[in-house]
């Protein structure tokens, strides 16, 4: 990603204004420095990723059970608002503010410093893009979770990982931390390789394991419920991707328009691999296995999305295809319930995209190196250092969440799904047999509510 | 011949199906049923309307045997349809008059005997 630094530029109005320069030359000044092709293509990449959220939850939530419905697409809904705020209060900082390797400074907590200045684009908007990139990025761990984690203790947890996983790694790849010297070279992750796809799913495999597989897992079969569902997410997230994608070029330019091209032709060539791969394995294709192809070849080639040719990014789409295809199909008969493949789309169609761009990055098509030994070496050293940071911190969150809630729902409420017992709320309902309760006075719904929790086994 | 009418939980169907298999029994119509059944209402709320859910989804399975076949068929679903919870459902037995299968005209103990074909 080709961040500009909003921030540097904070401390030039008042150097301005020791001046004594007329106001008006300051205002020049800023307004001159905005670049407003790249501001409202920058608008407009943002809504984009915000939307991917939607897709995400689509996604998901039509893989699952029906009594999980909402409860799944909840999990995304949540980041919208959780990890938001914590991207403003703290994650931001963390991860863009002036500060070392390791992490970025506090100077920007609470947004102090930031406003509608900037170089480029505006500091806010800057806030905005990257902050819908860490909302997207812990609703992605969801999907290994689903049918089993409490509610209350998903929240805690992304609370937690979007400040002190997502916001160091960030700072490591794009605020001018870590990556940009692994031996001797700056590791290239144009728009999210490691610090959203191999982080997400990492923690999300780590997550599985420690909760434990749903206690369905492996007796039952447990098919997606609403597959159209599936394929309206994965549409919804390739449309939202050319935000993700495109919106991290920075700039409305070339380098734009390469990751939009490269955006849209890696996946196709998953898209095409897999349903040979389908036709192969079953002898038909599957809407299944081709809404979760799109998602694979998107995660492909973000890391060098802006970076290599269109005829790089379909080798991309194309080779990445098949660890993950083997993956899942390895996982699903495993006793790992890493329910949704999070780490099978995301982990592996990550790492094969980091180390492909690694190889494939070309200096006639954005990147500032062309790929070589070195640079594969570079982005190796990348992935492993993101793997291992987001296991490692992983367990530390969740052990200390731990200490504060159970992380699984009780028994009973699995069995049931977790929408009534949790959210109190069905996904599809007639309304048969629900008779109205005209006064809502708080306490008495309150000790309604107290007496159904008590039959269902404990508290939400 | 006996009819065997069981209401059990939705969550338990693919249990009692395997359970029903494995004692060779194959002959069962599944039917996606809601009532009332004694156990405590839930609570839910849309936006400002509040509502007790009176009925609960539950699964019919009804199932014709010969009455060799009944004790088992009973025992089988009584087992795997338990939990213990308040909820886990009931079992019928009715007496049959008749029963003929529509495809040879077949009768009563013929009738309800599953012809095994091949996948």
């Amino acid at each position: 990603m080709i961040r500009c630094c909003a921030n540097k530029v904070l401390s030039a109005p008042a150097i301005l204004g020791s001046l004594l320069l007329a106001s008006t030359a300051i205002a020049q000044e800023t307004a001159q420095s905005i670049d407003p092709a790249a501001t409202a293509w920058l608008l407009m990449s943002t809504a984009l990723v915000v939307f991917m959220v939607v897709g995400l939850a689509l996604f998901y939530g039509g893989l699952v059970r029906r009594k999980n419905v909402l409860n799944t697409m909840m999990m995304s809904f949540i980041c919208l608002g959780v990890v938001a705020l914590t991207w403003v209060s703290f994650g931001y900082s963390l991860a863009y503010a002036e500060g070392g390797r390791i992490i970025g400074g506090v100077d920007n907590f609470f947004l102090r410093g930031i406003d509608g200045s900037g170089e480029g684009i505006p500091g806010v908007l800057d806030v905005a893009f990257q902050g819908a990139f860490a909302i997207i990025a812990t609703a992605l761990v969801s999907g290994a979770v689903v049918e089993r984690m409490r509610f209350s203790a998903y929240m805690i947890f992304i609370a937690l990982w979007s400040v002190l996983i997502y916001a160091p790694l960030a700072h490591w790849a794009w605020g001018g931390g870590l990556f940009d010297d692994l031996l001797g070279r700056s590791a290239i992750d144009f728009a999210g390789g490691t610090v959203v796809h191999i982080n997400a799913a990492v923690s999300a495999l780590v997550l599985a394991l420690i909760l434990g597989k749903r206690r369905d897992y492996g007796l039952k079969a447990m098919l997606p419920h609403q597959i159209p569902f599936a394929l309206i997410g994965a549409g919804i997230l390739w449309f939202g991707w050319f935000g993700f994608n495109g919106g991290s070029a920075y700039a409305a330019d070339s380098v734009a328009g390469v990751a939009f091209l490269n955006t849209l032709v890696a996946p196709a060539a998953t898209l095409v691999v897999w349903a040979m791969l389908d036709m192969w394995r079953t002898g038909k294709v599957t809407a299944v296995g081709l809404a979760t192809a799109i998602v694979v070849g998107l995660v492909a080639i973000t890391p060098g999305a802006g970076v290599m040719s269109p005829m790089a990014a379909i080798v991309v789409g194309f080779v990445a295809a098949f660890p993950c295809y083997m993956t899942i199909s390895w996982r699903a008969r495993s006793s790992v319930d890493d329910s949704l493949d999070v780490f099978a789309a995301h982990g592996v169609g990550g790492i094969t995209g980091a180390l492909l761009t690694g190889v494939l990055a070309s200096t006639a098509w954005g990147a500032s190196v062309n790929g070589s030994w070195g640079q594969l070496a570079t982005q190796a050293l990348a992935v492993l250092i993101s793997i291992a940071f987001s296991a490692v911190g992983t367990l530390v969150i969740v052990g200390a969440v731990r200490t504060l809630v159970p992380l699984r729902a009780p028994e009973t409420q699995e069995a049931m799904g977790l929408d009534v017992p949790i959210h109190g709320e069905e996904g599809y309902t007639d309304g048969e047999g629900a008779l109205l309760i005209p006064v809502v006075s708080s306490s008495k719904a309150a000790a309604v509510a107290g007496n159904r929790t008590r039959t269902l086994g404990g508290r939400v | 011949m006996k009819m065997i009418t069981a209401i059990i939980r939705r969550e338990k169907v693919n249990d009692v199906l395997k359970a029903l298999f494995e004692s060779d029994i194959y002959g069962v119509t599944v039917t996606p049923v809601r009532g009332h059944g004694g156990e405590s209402e839930t609570v839910q709320t849309y936006r400002g309307t509040t509502v007790k859910m009176e009925l609960v989804e539950k699964v019919r399975l009804d199932i014709a045997l010969t009455e060799p076949f009944v004790e088992r068929g009973v025992s089988t679903i009584l087992r795997s349809a338990r939990t213990g919870e308040v909820g886990d459902g009931k079992v019928f037995v009715t007496p049959v008059e008749k029963v003929y299968r529509i495809r040879t005209g077949d009768e009563d103990e013929a009738a309800v005997t599953p012809v095994m074909t091949a996948p």
